[in-house]
């Protein structure tokens, strides 16, 4: 075969077909809206039920990380994020799918190295360069006298 | 013993036969247009396993003692089984035939396993001294997920050029001498060729050329045309892989297209099953072969068969420091009749 490296991957581009991008993005987009609306929704509900105006949005977050995880162990959520992407993948549901969704899987490897050490293997990251970059950010707050 | 043919072809010298062969599938599979053909399907996914691996280890178990079965023969007259699958050093495969005292050779060629398998088997029957030995391979979707890609619940979406593995398993006895068939003729051990596709999603463009070398060097060694034979079946090429394959057998002047179909086109329904470019996997082939094309082969109403299984040799440790995706392809010649030669 006398197709270079770079020809043969111009080829194969030519096959390969995109992900449907104008589809995807207002499913996305719709999806991910409605989650958001149901967090407001939350906070609003919450707030009428008289928590604090600071406490709500905690009690909204922590409702919002139960549901995804109950729908991620009833193996509902990857069905809805298989056309939401990253309208599910964004919120804090997105966040807590990828804590709960290896802790399931990995069950079998055991509760030490399997839970607890898989469970990180796809928000661990996140959680390592979320912390980092608030680490910066209270540097850059001390530096300027903030 | 077989003679070679040119550079990496080898030519049986009494064809040995396959004398038995099974294929077991799962809800997927059985859903899918081949589902009828399958010798069981299991609408269970887990084959009353508590693990994903114990799972894909009973299906190997299961696969291979009917196949021995259905060959009218008892574990003691097998003298070798050729095994591998995906797993992490083999141990669908290892645990599944543990407690049967078959004499065990491993092997790995990942979704090009049934083949290699098949020619080392036929290698040996014809003039390596051994009577019966079983060529098999078995892959999980649910191990494959953990094990290459993400957690089965986690919500994700999947490339239009991915593709499904298969929860499904074949295995073949493969007999020295005379029998009914089919018979393998020869087979043609692949080279690895790597035209540096990095994009561990679409593993039909990383395997076509592999295909497409082993094809051509088929023919060249053989000096046949596509036009002689029947049917040219590859393993898990998937759409974006035969669509390359074509052309790039095309630029050297080989039209198959009439010819081909992949397996990881036939197993499910493209429309209506979600699998996005096709299936892929061990038992993709495996399964395919065992349990819808044999039985032609059997009957006549295939009379010679090109069967080239392709395997993606990457690993989840390769792909994550960013290296491109070597592949192998190896093909095995199998007719309904005896027959001398090519």
């Amino acid at each position: 075969m006398s197709l270079t490296n770079q020809e043969y991957e111009e080829l194969s581009k030519r096959y390969s077909k995109n992900s449907k991008a104008m589809m995807n993005i207002p499913k996305a987009f719709i999806i991910g809206g409605l989650i958001c609306a149901l967090g407001q929704g939350l906070i609003a509900l919450y707030t009428a039920l008289g928590v604090p105006e600071d406490l709500a949005p905690g009690a909204c977050s922590m409702t919002l990380v139960l549901l995804s995880a109950l729908l991620t162990g009833l193996g509902v959520y990857d069905n809805i994020a298989k056309h939401a992407g990253a309208g599910t993948l964004v919120p804090i549901t997105g966040f807590a799918n990828a804590m709960v969704s290896p802790a399931l899987e990995f069950k079998s490897e055991g509760l030490i190295l399997g839970v607890g050490a898989k469970m990180f293997a796809i928000a661990g990251p996140v959680i390592v360069y979320g912390l980092s970059a608030s680490v910066l950010y209270g540097l850059v707050m001390v530096l300027l006298g903030l | 013993m077989a003679k070679k043919l040119g550079k990496q072809t080898y030519v049986m010298d009494t064809p040995p036969t396959i004398a038995g062969f099974a294929a077991i599938g799962s809800k997927k599979e059985g859903e899918g247009p081949l589902g009828q053909y399958f010798d069981v399907i299991n609408f269970d996914s887990t084959f009353s396993q508590k693990t994903w691996e114990k799972a894909e280890s009973k299906l190997a178990h299961d696969t291979v003692e009917l196949a021995v079965k259905k060959a009218g023969l008892s574990y003691q007259d097998i003298d070798c089984i050729f095994a591998g699958d995906l797993l992490n050093q083999c141990i669908g495969s290892t645990f599944g035939v543990r407690e049967l005292g078959i004499p065990y050779l491993g092997i790995y060629g990942a979704c090009s396993t049934m083949a290699e398998g098949l020619m080392l088997a036929a290698f040996l029957a014809d003039g390596g001294g051994m009577q019966n030995i079983i060529a098999s391979t078995a892959s999980h979707f649910c191990t494959a997920e953990r094990q290459y890609r993400f957690p089965l619940e986690y919500g994700g979406q999947r490339t239009p050029t991915s593709q499904w593995t298969v929860t499904g398993s074949g295995a073949a006895v493969v007999t020295a001498g005379g029998g009914a068939g089919p018979f393998i003729r020869a087979a043609t051990v692949g080279t690895i060729e790597d035209k540096g596709i990095k994009d561990a999603a679409n593993m039909g463009a990383a395997m076509a050329p592999a295909a497409a070398a082993t094809i051509q060097q088929f023919f060249a060694d053989t000096g046949t045309r596509p036009e002689d034979y029947d049917l040219i079946l590859t393993g898990d090429l998937g759409q974006v892989g035969s669509d390359l394959l074509y052309e790039l057998l095309l630029r050297e002047d080989v039209d198959i297209k009439s010819r081909h179909t992949d397996c990881g086109l036939l197993i499910y329904d493209p429309d209506k099953q979600d699998v996005h470019a096709g299936a892929s996997g061990c038992g993709c082939c495996a399964s395919v072969l065992c349990s819808y094309i044999l039985p032609s082969v059997v009957a006549g109403r295939l009379k010679k068969l090109l069967f080239i299984a392709t395997g993606a040799l990457l690993s989840p440790t390769s792909t994550q420091q960013g290296e491109s995706i070597p592949s192998v392809a190896h093909l095995v010649y199998i007719t309904s009749e005896p027959g001398q030669g090519v």
